[in-house]
């Protein structure tokens, strides 16, 4: 049977879901195998390098580079207290002495004989990771972290932004076509993930960030509006290092566009759970999705997990959604694959696929088709 | 190998996307491309090898050729018998994010960009370039080294024998912040020193422990003289040893190949390097991908490569939008089309970067948007490529009316004979007429310029291959890469005539061309100010007589007249008449029936009513 490989997003009811807890560094972890966390438990810690300052006492003192080491207070290594003497002239017989004083508590790290540099490094910066999602420890990785495992319902979606954010789930509107406006955000919603249906504007989402909702999912939101929440127009998307309160997630893309009825239907079902998300996304070669993990309680397990095949393609019967104009956001089922060339109104000769669509057949170009990977 | 002659040559690029492979053989018309395969890179998750995608592009190439290439998962080579294995297999890669370079040097202008001009001319991508001057305090260096973890660092700085305390000061800045390098934990981070000799034992001194560190001559011994040659060579080396090995897969594809892995950029450089050499031409060329836009330049004999690491038409197309503005793309865009729906579609096209244009509006927005991103890498190669800085040159009176000045820009529309375009949306536009605008427009070059896009972006196994150093097969190697390259690679589109001066009143003639058309005998056209012709002209040279009018000039002085040989294509021969400077009327009526009219001259659009045609 034909058979094309296509990327899709996850919408997966019940599956394993495994988290790298782990530092940028070397350190401690301080959970055992095998021990239930909770998403704001530490399971690791450790200490950056503290910041690097550099002051040319052989300028400060206008004396040789090398001599900068005689007049140095303490040997490398030492520690300093701001505003502490480190280096001192000997003067002309004991007068006229010109000091250099530590300007933040630190480690005297070297000193140049040529420059006359001296390199000083502040205090070490503390760092924790924490569980991020309800679920076990599966795996320690010594001194550098932990994979957690746990039941979940398992959200990819095609954009975000902010980082990891976690609260109650709650959908408030009634349909995946209606839009999240600002009259369905009220204070209780503080601390909590949001679900709406097609689109947030801007004004509604400044809302939820006054508001500080733990974060936003819905279909589709404006590009143009980034440039006002992120200070910057985005040009290209690697996002989850910003700062906000409230992460945004969009199932969909840019524009309004409703969500898909799984993915709204599924969120729907888990109303009022304890949900974990993440608005990180990075669209290159190793690319990163926004999540929503949802961890199940032990009832809630079914044991129907259905392993996905990293390798499955589409064929025949395939539900898939149209990721580009004219047909944007619409799903439709694969009729058939045909294997040659096709020329589109622009001309371009594709590989195509004809679909489905509200009883209507199309020719999609096969690049244009996600597919719509459900459990 | 029977003649001493290579066969068959098997070469792979592995993109960061795709692995492409090629299958070239000697036949009776010289070296010619046999076939081609490609598939996924597989170098992310879940396989972690770059070999499994290679051994998928060359199985496609055994399907489609009928060789016997693969044993299992070993190519065969040399060659067995006629249709058992290949005698060379080559491959450049780019997979993984390619070669991510930080470069110091001591004076930004001088010593800095000599240094970035080495890192970038062996195919690296460079994130930072520190200097002794460029405003930041220490500490700020020092939190951006820490922050971009390259793959390994160029320092450079003064003369030789001249003073040493500037450039081992940036030595400790860069012990100071003592990086970890992008890929594996376990390994210290390659630096190269290329700078004052004077200074090597102090630099030793500095990074020896702390870092994997390399030293060679000095890129820049005197102000007068760049040396990259050892600096380049050097990053090729590390990125083998280092880099490349770091990189899933790597050391079993380094063991598969009879030379070197390049970094792409580096091969496709190479190539264009070599071709200006043998042809003795200025040439430019473009790799336009989905995240980035390289050009690469040869004028008065020097190879300068930029690369503008976010303009892109896919990874990168919002920032395109983001540098050139919405209304520079949209004055390319011959409909009127709401600006919010626009920007939304071409998010769109960022976070679902695979998709192609399916209707005739969607096509005509992203030939406009990589018009926006062509003109703005060529921008930035220009402002690079100048000749060195901080040299004091004497000066006659004469030369009191021709100032060049050092750091001027090479780049010399005028003096340009040869213009290469590839990468997806040059090289696969529907039509070859709608890549020679898209080229015209962005480069705008003038006088008389050939155009050509790169028929399936071959050029960086071609480039790889021209680069083969070892003795036995070096010079068939070579002799392969220009022949493919000429015959297969290249799709000659025609030829652009320009003439430039002050602008004439609209319907003007300004250039009269008279010239023989093989077949059809003597041609006169008048090209009139603010139009296009096309002549369509086969790819041989064509007698021709170029007259332009008092105030413009086609290459000699103005009025004078021009005689050579120009050649056609699969266009054919383009006299544009819109005037150098070509700025477009800010008038949006006039604005789209001038593009509509350009358009149909050109047949670069089907006639629809979408363009107001039928």
């Amino acid at each position: 049977m034909a058979h094309s490989y296509t990327p899709g997003l996850k919408v997966l009811h019940e599956t394993k879901v495994r988290k790298d807890r782990i530092l940028p560094l070397k350190g401690d972890v301080v959970v055992e195998a095998k021990a239930s966390v909770t998403p704001d438990d530490i399971v690791a810690r450790t200490h950056l390098p503290g910041n690097v300052q550099m002051m040319n006492v052989g300028n400060l003192l206008n004396i040789d580079p090398t001599d900068v080491e005689a007049v140095m207070q303490k040997p490398i290594g030492s520690e300093f207290a701001k505003g502490e003497l480190i280096a001192e002239t000997k003067g002309l017989f004991g007068f006229f002495k010109s000091n250099v004083m530590a300007p933040i508590d630190c480690t005297l790290e070297s000193i140049s004989s040529i420059t006359g540099q001296v390199v000083l490094r502040d205090a070490p910066i503390p760092v924790e990771v924490d569980a991020y999602i309800r679920g076990v420890v599966a795996e320690v990785v010594p001194e550098e972290g932990v994979i957690i495992e746990t039941e979940a319902v398992f959200i990819q979606g095609i954009f975000g932004i902010g980082g990891e954010s976690r609260g109650e789930l709650v959908v408030v509107t009634d349909g995946r076509e209606d839009e999240l406006t600002a009259d369905l955000i009220k204070p209780e919603h503080a601390g909590k993930v949001l679900v709406g249906g097609s689109f947030i504007s801007l004004p509604a989402y400044k809302k939820a960030l006054s508001m500080k909702v733990a974060g936003v999912v819905v279909g589709g939101f404006n590009y143009f509006d980034l440039e006002e929440i992120l200070g910057y127009t985005l040009g290209v998307a690697i996002t989850g290092s910003e700062d906000l309160v409230t992460s945004l997630v969009l199932t969909e893309g840019y524009g309004e566009i409703r969500m898909g009825s799984r993915t709204f239907d599924l969120l729907k079902r888990h109303h009022g759970k304890f949900t974990s998300i993440n608005g990180a996304t990075q669209i290159r070669a190793g690319v990163i999705r926004p999540e929503i993990v949802i961890p199940l309680n032990p009832d809630d397990i079914k044991g129907d997990v259905h392993a996905i095949q990293i390798n499955e393609g589409i064929q025949a019967g395939s539900l898939v959604r149209v990721i580009r104009a004219p047909y944007f956001g619409r799903i439709g089922t694969v009729v058939s694959l045909p294997p040659e060339l096709q020329k589109m109104e622009s001309e371009t000769m594709v590989r195509v696929a004809e679909i489905k669509i509200d009883d209507q057949v199309m020719v999609i170009p096969r690049a244009n088709l996600e597919m719509v990977e459900t459990d | 190998m029977a003649g001493n002659k290579l066969k068959t040559i098997l070469a792979t690029d592995c993109g960061s996307t795709t692995t492409k492979a090629i299958l070239i053989e000697l036949t009776d018309q010289g070296y010619r491309l046999k076939t081609r395969g490609e598939a996924p890179t597989t170098v992310e998750a879940p396989f972690e090898d770059v070999t499994k995608g290679v051994l998928n592009a060359i199985m496609e190439v055994e399907e489609l050729s009928g060789l016997k290439i693969l044993d299992g998962d070993q190519i065969i080579h040399p060659m067995k018998d006629d249709n058992t294995g290949v005698d060379v297999y080559v491959s450049t890669s780019s997979a993984g994010g390619g070669l991510q370079m930080m470069v110091a040097g001591v004076v930004k202008a001088m010593t800095g960009e000599s240094a970035e001009r080495a890192a970038l001319g062996a195919g690296s991508i460079v994130m930072d370039v520190l200097a002794s001057n460029d405003g930041r305090l220490p500490h700020q260096k020092i939190e951006r080294i820490r922050q971009l973890r390259p793959d390994m660092i160029l320092l450079s700085g003064g003369i030789d024998g001249g003073t040493v305390s500037h450039v081992v000061e940036l030595a400790e800045i860069l012990a100071a912040a003592n990086p970890k390098p992008r890929l594996g934990q376990n390994y210290k981070l390659p630096v190269i020193y290329a700078g004052n000799n004077k200074a090597q034992d102090n630099i030793a001194e500095t990074l020896g422990e702390i870092t994997d560190l390399d030293l060679i001559e000095n890129i820049r011994p005197v102000l007068e003289v760049e040396n990259l040659g050892p600096a380049r060579d050097k990053i090729h080396d590390l990125f083998m040893e280092h880099v490349m090995a770091q990189a899933p897969g790597y050391k079993k594809l380094m063991s598969w190949t009879d030379a070197p892995i390049m970094p792409t950029p580096g091969a496709v450089g190479s190539l264009i390097e070599m071709v200006a050499r043998q042809e003795n031409i200025s040439v430019v060329g473009v790799d336009i991908g989905g995240a980035t836009t390289d050009i690469f330049s040869v004028f008065q004999g020097q190879f300068n490569r930029t690369v503008s690491a976010n303009l892109g038409m896919s990874y990168s197309v919002c920032n395109v939008l983001a540098e050139a503005t919405l209304e520079n793309v949209l004055r390319w865009v011959p409909i009127d089309i709401d600006e919010g729906t626009l920007t939304n579609r071409i998010g769109n096209k960022m976070i679902r970067p695979t998709t192609v244009p399916q209707s005739l509006e969607e096509l005509i927005i992203e030939q406009a948007i990589a018009r926006e991103a062509l003109r703005l890498s060529f921008i930035q190669h220009k402002s690079f490529a100048v000749s060195l800085k901080g040299v004091q040159s004497q000066r006659t009176i004469s030369d009191a009316f021709d100032q060049s000045g050092s750091g001027e820009t090479l780049v010399d529309m005028m003096e340009l004979d040869l213009l290469v375009g590839s990468g997806g949306v040059l090289s696969h536009a529907p039509r070859r007429e709608q890549a020679m605008r898209m080229m015209i427009d962005a480069f705008v070059p003038e006088g008389i310029t050939q155009l050509a896009v790169d028929s399936i972006f071959m050029m960086p196994q071609l480039g790889v291959m021209a680069n083969i150093e070892q003795a036995d097969m070096a010079e068939d190697a070579r002799k392969a890469a220009v022949e493919v390259f000429e015959k297969d690679c290249l799709i000659r589109l025609g030829t652009c005539i320009a003439p430039v001066g002050k602008p004439a009143k609209s319907g003007t003639v300004i250039l009269t061309a008279e010239f023989d058309l093989p077949g059809e005998g003597k041609q006169v056209i008048e090209l009139k100010q603010g139009e296009i012709i096309v002549i369509p002209a086969p790819y041989e040279p064509i007698s021709a007589k170029l007259t332009p009018s008092k105030t413009m000039s086609i290459g000699k002085d103005k009025g004078e007249s021009h005689q050579t040989d120009i050649y056609g294509g699969t266009v054919g021969l383009i006299f544009d008449g819109r005037g150098r400077p070509f700025e477009l009327s800010t008038e949006k009526s006039k604005r789209i029936e001038n593009l509509n009219k350009w358009s149909k001259a050109t047949n670069e659009y089907p006639d629809t009513e979408l363009l107001g045609g039928a």
